[in-house]
C-alpha cells in the first residue's frame, strides 16, 4: 500500500481566528481617531449651528455668559504661553543636546541623562503646583507683587518651557547622534576646534532633526493643560501682558468641565469646538515635524 | 629648534576661535545644569511644603470638657456622646444617630467625632519646612504673639493618617486613601484594556501587516494618536464613555442603580479614557521589544515546520515579554499622573467612601493634588504637596521595577 | 635618510600608542622625508593607520587613546603639554577612508576649513585653484552650488581631498583613500598623489601593496609583534622594500603567503 503525502493547504481556523483578532485590535486605533474627529466633529456642528464661524475664528471676546464666542480671547493666551515656553525650551534644550551629544563624557551622560528622565516623567500637575507655589512668587518678588498677578501666564510658560526642556533635549540628541561620526573627524581633520565642529557642521547635517523636535516641543506645549489650569488663571482675557492672567483654550476646557456640565449647553458644546481646533493645530505640527523626522532620514540611511 | 611659522595668507585667529570655544562650551554646560537645577527646585519646593510647623488652635479647649476632672481622652462614651449632644446642633446629632446609633460605636469612633465636631482644632498658622529649620526662634514668637492659645507643633503632612484617611473638608484630617485607592482601580481598568488591544495591535503590525497602504494607514495613525494633547482623549471620553455608552458605563445594564450617584462618570469610565490614551504608548514599545527579537530565531522556527502562530507563541512572545512589560510600565505611569482628560470626563470632586465597583464614582490621586492646589489656604498647599511625595514615590517605584525589568532580561537575546 | 641635514616633515620617536590599558603600538621610531609619498603598509590589524592618525592627533578624538614618546614636527613634539592640537590639524590634514564630504555645497565643502581658519585671500580664486589641485574642477566647475553628496564616490574623495589642500597644509595623511573606490576612480587618486607630492609631503595607509609599490617613494611595512602589539618591521625606499626585502617577513608579506 502507497501512502501518498499531502501536501495541499488546510484550512487552519485557528490561525485565521488569531489573525483577525490581531488585525482588529491593529486596525483598532483608526477607530480611535475615527471617534475623535466624528464626535468632536458633530458636537462642534451643534456649536456653529449657535455660532457663526466668522465670530469664533475673528472674535477676541470669549464671554458665553454674554454670547460672545471669539476663540481669540483663548487661542492668544494658549500662544503666549507657548511662546514663552520655547523661549526657555528650545535654547535650553538645544544646548543640553549639544553638550550631551558633543561636549560630554561618557560618565557625565550616564549622570545626566537619566536626570532629564525623572524631569520628563513627573507628572504635570505636579508642575502647576510647582508653577504656582514656586515660579510666580519667584516671579513676583522679582517684578514687584504690583505688576505680577496671583495667576499670569509667564509663570505658567516658563514652567511648561520647564517640563518641555528634556523632550527637546533627547529628540535633538537623537538627531545630533545619527550624524556620523566621519563628518566630525573630518571637521577635526581640517583644524577646525570643538565649537566649530559641533555648531558648523554636526549641527547644520542635523538640522531637519532638531526642526522636528521643535516642532513637536510646540504641539506639546500648546495641548499641555494642568500648568495652565492652575498657575495661568481663570477666565479668557485678550491681553499681551504676560504677567496678567488668561485662561487658555485647554485651561478654559478644564474649568468648565470641572463643574456640573449639563449635556447640550453651549458650555458642553463649546468644549468640542475648541477641542477640535486643538486637535487639528496640534495634528498639523506632528505631521509636519514627521514629514521633517522621514526626511532627514533618509539622508543617511 | 626651529619656530614653526605662522601660515601664509592665514589670519593668526586661534586664539580667538580658542575663547569663543570656552566660552560656548561653558553656556552649554550651564543650560544642562538649570535643568538640574529646576529638578532639584521642584523637589524641594515640594519638601519644603509637605513638612514644617504647624500653630493649631482649638474652638474649645478640651481641657473646659472634662467632666469631674477625668480629662476629655479618659471619658466613657456615654459622657462623650452626652458632650456632643450639648455641643452640635440637634438635627446633625440626630443625622450621625440614624447613620449609626451612637450605643454601637466605640469609643474611639466617638471622640473622633468629638475632637472633629467640638474641639475643632484648625491650622491657625503653617511654616514651610526652611522657615521651620532656620527661623525656629521668630517662629515662636510670632505664634506667642499672635495666636497665644494655639499649640505649635512639627508635622509631617505626609503621616500614616493622611495615607489612611478619606477625603475631607478640613485639611487637617484629610487623607489620600480615596484617591489612592480610585487611582488603582482606573489603572486596572486602564491596563485590562490596554494591555491585550496593545500587544495584539503590536504583533499584528510587526508579524502579519504588509507593507500595504491600510498597514501603512495604521503605523502613521497611532505614532499621530501618541502625539494628541491628553486632554482631547478627556473630551472623546466624555463623549463616547460617559454619555454614549451610560447604560453600560453607569452599570445599568447589570441592573437598577442610584441615579444620584455616578450616571456614566465612574471608574470604567475613566479606566477606558486612559486606556486609550496610553494604548499609541503601549503598542509603540511593543513593536520595539518586538522588533528587537532576532529574524534567525523566526527561521529556526519555521524551518521546523511550526506555524505562524506557533513562531510567535513559543518564540517571538517570550523573548518579547520583558521589553514589552518595561514598556507597558511606563504607559501605565504615564496614566496614573494624568489629570485633565479625568477632570473633563467627571472626576468627582468631593468624595469620602471608598470605590467599591468599576461603577462607583472615582477620584484619583493627581485630581486630588489639583483640586487641593487650586484651593487658597496654605494648608492646602501642604497637603497637596504631601500628596505629590506619595504620588512621586509611586511612580518611582514603578520606573524602578521597569529599569529593573529592562536590565535583568536586556542581556538575554 | 642618508644625509644627515636633510630635516625631516616629521618624525616619531620611541613613540607608543595605547587604547586603554592595551599597548596597540609599540617603539616606532621613522622619519618622514619632505614632499615624498611615504607608504604604510601590512596586516590588517597591525596599527597602521593609528600610527598614521598619531601624526595629527586625531587619536585624541578617542577618549581611552594615549601616547607615549615623541612626534617631532619643526622640532617641536607635538604631544607636549603646551601644543593645541588645533594647531597641529591644520597644517597636517587628513583624508579618510570613505569619502565624507560635508552635507553642504561643493563650494562650501572647500571653502569651510579656510574659511574657519581665517583665510584671508580671494576665496573663489582658493576654491577653484584647490579643486584644479584635485582634479576636480572641470567636472564641477558648473555646479558647485550642488551639495557635495550628489557626487560619485571618487569625485566625494576628490572634493575631500580639495578641501584638504585648500587649508594649505604642510602634510596630508591618506588613510587607505582609494580603498572604497573602483578601479578607475583609484586610478585617478594615485595620479593626484603624485601632483601633489610636488607641493606636499604625503603618508598614504593602503592595504594594497601594488598600490604602494606604484605611488610611494619609501615604504613602511607594519606587523604584529609577539605580545600583539604593532611594531615598524622595516622602513626603506620603497624599491628596496619590493625588489630587496632585509627580513623574512617582509618578503613573505609582500610575495602574499600571509596577510
Amino acid at each position: 500500500m502507497q501512502n501518498s503525502i499531502d501536501l495541499r493547504k488546510k484550512r487552519r481556523w485557528g490561525e485565521t481566528l488569531i489573525q483577525a483578532s490581531l488585525f482588529i485590535a491593529g486596525a483598532f486605533s483608526i477607530l480611535t481617531t475615527v471617534g475623535i474627529v466624528y464626535e468632536l466633529g458633530k458636537e462642534a456642528m451643534n456649536f456653529f449651528a449657535q455660532v457663526s464661524l466668522w465670530e469664533y475664528f475673528t472674535g477676541a471676546d470669549w464671554n458665553p455668559q454674554i454670547d460672545q464666542f471669539g476663540i481669540w480671547a483663548l487661542l492668544n493666551a494658549t500662544l503666549m504661553t507657548t511662546f514663552i515656553a520655547m523661549l526657555v525650551a528650545l535654547p535650553i534644550g538645544l544646548s543640553i543636546s549639544l553638550y550631551l551629544s558633543e561636549y560630554a563624557s561618557h560618565r557625565a551622560r550616564r549622570t545626566l541623562k537619566p536626570i532629564l528622565e525623572v524631569l520628563a516623567g513627573i507628572p504635570t500637575v505636579v508642575y502647576g503646583y510647582f508653577a504656582l507655589t514656586f515660579m510666580t512668587p519667584l516671579l513676583r518678588g522679582i517684578f514687584g507683587r504690583d505688576v505680577v498677578d496671583i495667576y499670569n501666564t509667564a509663570s505658567a510658560g516658563i514652567v511648561i518651557g520647564i517640563l518641555i526642556i528634556p523632550m527637546v533635549s533627547s529628540m535633538s540628541e537623537d538627531a545630533l547622534s545619527a550624524v556620523p561620526r566621519a563628518l566630525r573627524a573630518a571637521a577635526y581633520g581640517l583644524g577646525a576646534t570643538k565649537l566649530e565642529t559641533a555648531v558648523k557642521v554636526v549641527l547644520p547635517a542635523a538640522i531637519s532633526g532638531i526642526m522636528a523636535a521643535f516642532i513637536v516641543a510646540i504641539s506639546r506645549a500648546i495641548g499641555e493643560t494642568m500648568i495652565v489650569a492652575v498657575a495661568a488663571g481663570a477666565g479668557s482675557n485678550f491681553t499681551f501682558n504676560p504677567f496678567e492672567a488668561a485662561e487658555t483654550m485647554t485651561g478654559h476646557i478644564v474649568r468648565i468641565s470641572g463643574g456640573d456640565l449639563s449635556y447640550d449647553s453651549i458650555d458642553y458644546n463649546s468644549i468640542f469646538a475648541i477641542g477640535l481646533t486643538l486637535f487639528f493645530m496640534t495634528l498639523s505640527l506632528n505631521v509636519i515635524s514627521q514629514r521633517i523626522v522621514r526626511k532627514y532620514r533618509e539622508v543617511y540611511e | 629648534m626651529t619656530q614653526i611659522k605662522e601660515k601664509e595668507g592665514f589670519a593668526d585667529n586661534l586664539p580667538q576661535r580658542h575663547r569663543s570655544g570656552g566660552f560656548w562650551s561653558r553656556l552649554f554646560q550651564i543650560s544642562t545644569g538649570v535643568g538640574i537645577v529646576a529638578l532639584i527646585a521642584l523637589l524641594l519646593n515640594i519638601t519644603n511644603s509637605a513638612f514644617g510647623y504647624v500653630a493649631t488652635e482649638n474652638k474649645i479647649d478640651p481641657e473646659t470638657l472634662a467632666i469631674n476632672g477625668i480629662p476629655l481622652e479618659q471619658l466613657h462614651p456615654i459622657d462623650l456622646t452626652y458632650i456632643l449632644e450639648q455641643n452640635v446642633s440637634a438635627g446633625f446629632f440626630r443625622a450621625q444617630n440614624n447613620e449609626k446609633p451612637f450605643e454601637e460605636r466605640t469609643r474611639e469612633e466617638i471622640y473622633d467625632l468629638v475632637i472633629e465636631r467640638v474641639v475643632e482644632p484648625e491650622a491657625a498658622a503653617t511654616w514651610s519646612l526652611f522657615d521651620s529649620l532656620v527661623h525656629k526662634d521668630k517662629i515662636n514668637a510670632e505664634v506667642a504673639e499672635k495666636y497665644p492659645n494655639a499649640e505649635l507643633s512639627f508635622q509631617s503632612w505626609i503621616n500614616g493618617s493622611f495615607l489612611l484617611s478619606p477625603q475631607s473638608a478640613d485639611p487637617e484630617r484629610a487623607g489620600v486613601r480615596t484617591a489612592v485607592l480610585g487611582s488603582l482601580w482606573v489603572v486596572t481598568i486602564t491596563l485590562l484594556f490596554a494591555f491585550p488591544m496593545g500587544v495584539g495591535a503590536a504583533i499584528y503590525l510587526e508579524e502579519y501587516a504588509g507593507d500595504k497602504w491600510f498597514n501603512r494607514l495604521i503605523q502613521t495613525n497611532i505614532n499621530n494618536l501618541a502625539g494628541v494633547p491628553s486632554i482631547i482623549y478627556g473630551i472623546l471620553g466624555l463623549a463616547i464613555f460617559v454619555r454614549g455608552m451610560e447604560p453600560i458605563t453607569s452599570g445599568a445594564f447589570l441592573g437598577p442603580v442610584d441615579p444620584t450617584t455616578a450616571n456614566g462618570r465612574t471608574i470604567l469610565s475613566a479606566g477606558l479614557t486612559l486606556g486609550l490614551l496610553i494604548l499609541p504608548l503601549v503598542i509603540i514599545n511593543a513593536q520595539e521589544a518586538i522588533r528587537a527579537v532576532p529574524g534567525s530565531l523566526r527561521q529556526a522556527s519555521f524551518g521546523l515546520g511550526a506555524t505562524k502562530w506557533q513562531t510567535i507563541w513559543h518564540h517571538v512572545l517570550p523573548n518579547a515579554i520583558p521589553g514589552i512589560l518595561t514598556g507597558t510600565i511606563l504607559a501605565v505611569s504615564r496614566a496614573l499622573g494624568e489629570t485633565a482628560p479625568l477632570v473633563v470626563v467627571g472626576a468627582s470632586t468631593f468624595i469620602t467612601f471608598d470605590p467599591t465597583s468599576p461603577f462607583s464614582k472615582f477620584t484619583t490621586l493627581p485630581i486630588q493634588i489639583y483640586q487641593w492646589t487650586s484651593r487658597p489656604q496654605d494648608e492646602f498647599r501642604n497637603i497637596a504637596a504631601a500628596a505629590i511625595i506619595v504620588l512621586l514615590i509611586i511612580l518611582l517605584s514603578l520606573n524602578v521595577v521597569a529599569v529593573y525589568l529592562r536590565n535583568r532580561y536586556s542581556q538575554k537575546i | 635618510m642618508t644625509e644627515n641635514k636633510i630635516t625631516y616633515a616629521i618624525e616619531a620617536a620611541d613613540l607608543n600608542l595605547y587604547y586603554g590599558e592595551t599597548l596597540a603600538v609599540r617603539d616606532i621610531d621613522m622619519q618622514i622625508e619632505k614632499q615624498k609619498i611615504t607608504a604604510m603598509i601590512g596586516p590588517s590589524g597591525c596599527g597602521k593607520s593609528t600610527v598614521l592618525r598619531a601624526f595629527n592627533r586625531m587619536n585624541d578624538l578617542i577618549p581611552s587613546a594615549h601616547a607615549t614618546g615623541s612626534v617631532l614636527y619643526h622640532g617641536k613634539d607635538i604631544y607636549d603639554e603646551d601644543v593645541d592640537p588645533v594647531e597641529v590639524r591644520r597644517r597636517i590634514g587628513m583624508v579618510f577612508q570613505k569619502p565624507n564630504p560635508f552635507p553642504k555645497s561643493i563650494f562650501d565643502n572647500v571653502a569651510w576649513g579656510a574659511q574657519i581658519n581665517g583665510y584671508q585671500g580671494n576665496m573663489d580664486e582658493l576654491v577653484e585653484e584647490s579643486l584644479r589641485d584635485a582634479a576636480l574642477w572641470d567636472e564641477v566647475k558648473d555646479k558647485l552650488d550642488k551639495s557635495g553628496l550628489s557626487l560619485s564616490g571618487g569625485q566625494q574623495q576628490r572634493l575631500c581631498i580639495a578641501r584638504t589642500i585648500a587649508v594649505k597644509p604642510d602634510i596630508i595623511l591618506m588613510d587607505e583613500p582609494a580603498s572604497a573606490l573602483d578601479p578607475i576612480a583609484t586610478l585617478k587618486i594615485e595620479d593626484l598623489m603624485h601632483e601633489l607630492a610636488k607641493e606636499f609631503t604625503i603618508i598614504v595607509v593602503t592595504h594594497n601593496m601594488q598600490q604602494a609599490a606604484r605611488v610611494s617613494d619609501f615604504t613602511a611595512f607594519f606587523n604584529l609583534g609577539e605580545d600583539h602589539a604593532g611594531v615598524l618591521e622595516e622602513y626603506d625606499v620603497t624599491s628596496n622594500i619590493f625588489t630587496n626585502p632585509k627580513k623574512k617577513t617582509t618578503e613573505d608579506y609582500i610575495t602574499g603567503r600571509f596577510g
